[in-house]
């Protein structure tokens, strides 16, 4: 069961013609409430989209790893433990370095509101809070996210 | 005889739904009656208060002789923080101390680990080294209060403090009285903070039920837990499933480990979820008590009456809080909280109506102590003992959930055990696809939340939220290095290379940690030493 590399995969790689919309779920920090990612993965699954779970107690040095192995669209980052405004950034900041800003990262867990115009600012491009119907989240994926030609 | 007429059925308004079923999705009937329990025999299966099988309650006067301890889960910031707070506490009549940590302590890292940027004091107190369990312990007799400590993979080293701290209060080992969570197997299922694999984990588990069993005979080894479960989104038969068949896979150790049963399962309690459905979680709490005393008595032969005992602590679901309109969370915590007191519960932590959006204030959280207060000193609850037993719905639905959850157990134990099923992801699976059908459930508007999707507000009413200062990451740092500078460090290497080998031996570890901690040796060093003769945990990472 434990295994060297903390990534499942879903969903076929290619669809006609055009590629799907991948999207990397993921857990930085250590805290272990993974409720919402496994659904909000689930959720994005059943809507076509391809969806990456990193699994929990990543580094955002990891998630930034992964993600550009897997050439992944967008993240999707989920932190209840009050550690968010170090971490999201720092994801973004990662991707920066790494050329990879095209990739976009949204958020969600316990965040209180006031936190969520300086992460705007800091490069996440959406926080979603507690009670966020999962439509929403799958039309904004659909909406905002699209796949690299 | 006990049916409906068909004239009285005809007399009845169409129902406003096809099918009526609780938060887990069980069907309800419209109606209980004396049919719903034919076969069942009272006497043995119901009883009576403080007999076996503990349907009722495991003291014959329950509430009447002693109310259950208000013990509010609280910890934030420094130790200095949680200090304060612990003070102010039990100056508002609460009755014991439940210390939470923050992610790094659970997860055995100490502050100025690379992992630990971010974390330090954000979602509970930071405790690297004996140093800060001195100052969390500041001003508290440890002889005349009871703490418990939700702490699971390093649970010996933070028990190994407690007792350090005690000693330097004058206080023996053996007086001490408390909890430790150390309940492994649900981080695997459910909690996930875990840092060992499952096997080296369990030999930690029963080195600690060996240790306390002779020198601190008062504590409580395990809290094993259902809450967490739960959380996680399984429904209540799993929750109540999951924790016994943990407790089983305990006490199975413990016996393999050459521990008599009925000197360590004395000390094991349980830890359950009060969710929002009223009477399935009355049903499950009785359920439990009912299904550990048969599998104490009659499967793993305990003689001693403590042993089939169930004692447990209850929290308020901290899932079922909303983000949106939050100060309707009172009321929702406050019939959680006489779930909690209708089923017998030993303990109970109420939420705070905030924690949807932060950990909370002092006001909040003293609006949530007050709750408990009002159901002790107002409602009257307490004057009778399970005063809901003998309801056609709950005897029924107590029997039901029984079942059920026996049929989980069959199941577990069909595989090896918990220790195999986890392994296999069998628990982990079963939790997503009931926690993704609840969510289904909820999004269709099958289940329904008050302010989340139906009777939503556009005014909502702010409310003031727990801001950590970023100092306590920095102060935090500072003290732990130099803790380091300051001890001795030759003693501190040879006491490393005792953890090392002890870890490699079959002694048992309790003693080589005491040894480390009253050294100084940190949290951090202490799990690395492990870390690196024990190997690690990774997440399978399913969904």
């Amino acid at each position: 069961m434990a295994r060297a590399t903390a990534t499942k995969r879903s969903g076929a790689g290619k669809a006609k013609g055009r590629r799907k919309v991948r999207v990397m779920v993921g857990k930085p920090g250590l805290d272990g409430h993974d409720r919402g990612a496994k659904i909000i993965a689930r959720a994005l699954r059943d809507a076509g989209v391809e969806v990456i779970y990193t699994g929990l107690h990543q580094t955002p040095e990891m998630i930034v790893n992964a993600a550009v192995q897997e050439d992944v669209d967008a993240i999707g980052l989920s932190i209840l433990s009050g550690a968010h405004n170090y971490l999201f950034p720092k994801v973004v900041e990662l991707l920066k370095k790494r050329k990879m800003g095209r990739i976009v990262v949204f958020g969600g867990g316990i965040i209180p509101d006031d936190d969520i115009p300086g992460l705007r600012k800091k490069g996440v491009d959406r926080i979603f809070t507690p009670g966020t119907p999962l439509a929403e989240i799958v039309e904004y994926v659909h909406r905002r996210v699209r796949p690299r030609a | 005889m006990y049916a409906r007429k068909k004239k009285e059925k005809k007399a009845m308004s169409p129902e406003k739904r096809k099918r009526f079923s609780t938060v887990s999705d069980e069907e309800v009937a419209a109606l209980y009656t004396p049919a719903d329990l034919e076969g069942h025999d009272f006497l043995k299966e119901i009883g009576f208060p403080g007999v076996y099988p503990y349907t009722r309650g495991i003291h014959p006067s329950m509430y009447r002789s002693r109310l259950w301890t208000m013990r509010q889960f609280s910890g934030f910031g420094s130790a200095e923080n949680t200090n304060t707070r612990y003070h102010y506490l039990l100056s508002q009549g609460q009755t014991g101390l439940s210390v939470a940590f923050h992610f790094p302590t659970l997860m055995g890292y100490d502050s100025d680990n690379p992992r630990a940027s971010g974390e330090v004091g954000m979602c509970g107190v930071a405790v690297d080294s004996l140093r800060d369990m001195e100052i969390l312990f500041r001003g508290i007799p440890l002889d005349s209060i009871t703490t418990s400590m939700t702490i699971n993979a390093p649970s010996a080293i933070l028990l190994a403090m407690y007792i350090a701290v005690a000693e330097q209060q004058g206080v023996s080992p053996r007086k001490i009285g408390g909890t430790i969570q150390n309940d492994i197997l649900k981080e695997y299922i459910a909690q996930h903070s875990w840092i060992f694999p499952p096997e080296p984990s369990m030999r930690i588990i029963t080195d600690i039920l060996a240790y306390c069993s002779d020198h601190v005979p008062k504590w409580n080894t395990i809290s094993i837990s259902g809450y967490h479960i739960r959380e996680a989104g399984s429904t209540a038969v799993q929750e109540l499933a999951f924790t016994i068949a943990d407790g089983i896979a305990y006490v199975q150790a413990g016996i393999e480990a050459g521990i008599p049963v009925d000197k360590f399962a004395p000390r094991l309690s349980f830890f359950f979820n009060a969710h929002m459905d009223f009477f399935e979680e009355i049903a499950k709490y009785r359920a439990a008590r009912r299904m550990w005393a048969i599998i104490m008595r009659e499967r793993f032969r305990a003689k001693d009456e403590n042993s089939w005992k169930l004692r447990f602590h209850t929290q308020t679901a901290g899932v079922t809080l909303t983000a949106q309109q939050p100060i309707n969370n009172v009321v929702r915590v406050a019939l959680q909280g006489l779930m909690a007191v209708l089923g017998g519960t030993q303990s109970l932590h109420t939420n705070s109506m905030d924690e949807s959006l932060a950990l909370p204030t002092e006001q909040a959280v003293t609006i949530a102590l007050r709750t408990q207060q009002i159901l002790a000193e107002e409602s009257g609850v307490g004057n009778s003992v399970d005063p809901l037993g003998g309801s056609f719905l709950l005897e029924k639905m107590t029997n039901e959930m029984e079942t059920r959850a026996m049929r989980y157990i069959r199941k577990i134990d069909e595989m090896g055990g918990m220790v195999e099923a986890i392994k296999r992801g069998y628990p982990q699976r079963e939790i997503i696809d009931a926690s993704y059908h609840y969510q289904r459930l909820l999004e269709r508007g099958e289940k329904r939340i008050v302010g989340v999707n139906c009777y939503p507000s556009d005014e909502e009413i702010p409310i003031p939220i727990l801001k950590i200062d970023k100092e306590v990451e920095r102060k935090q740092i500072a003290r732990t290095r130099e803790v380091r500078r300051k001890r001795n460090a030759r003693r501190v290497a040879s006491r490393i290379d005792a953890l090392k080998d002890a870890s490699l031996s079959r002694v048992n570890l309790m003693p080589v940690i005491l040894e480390a901690v009253r050294e100084y040796v940190t949290l951090g060093e202490i799990c690395d030493a492990f870390r690196e003769t024990m190997g690690t945990y990774t997440d399978p990472a399913m969904y």
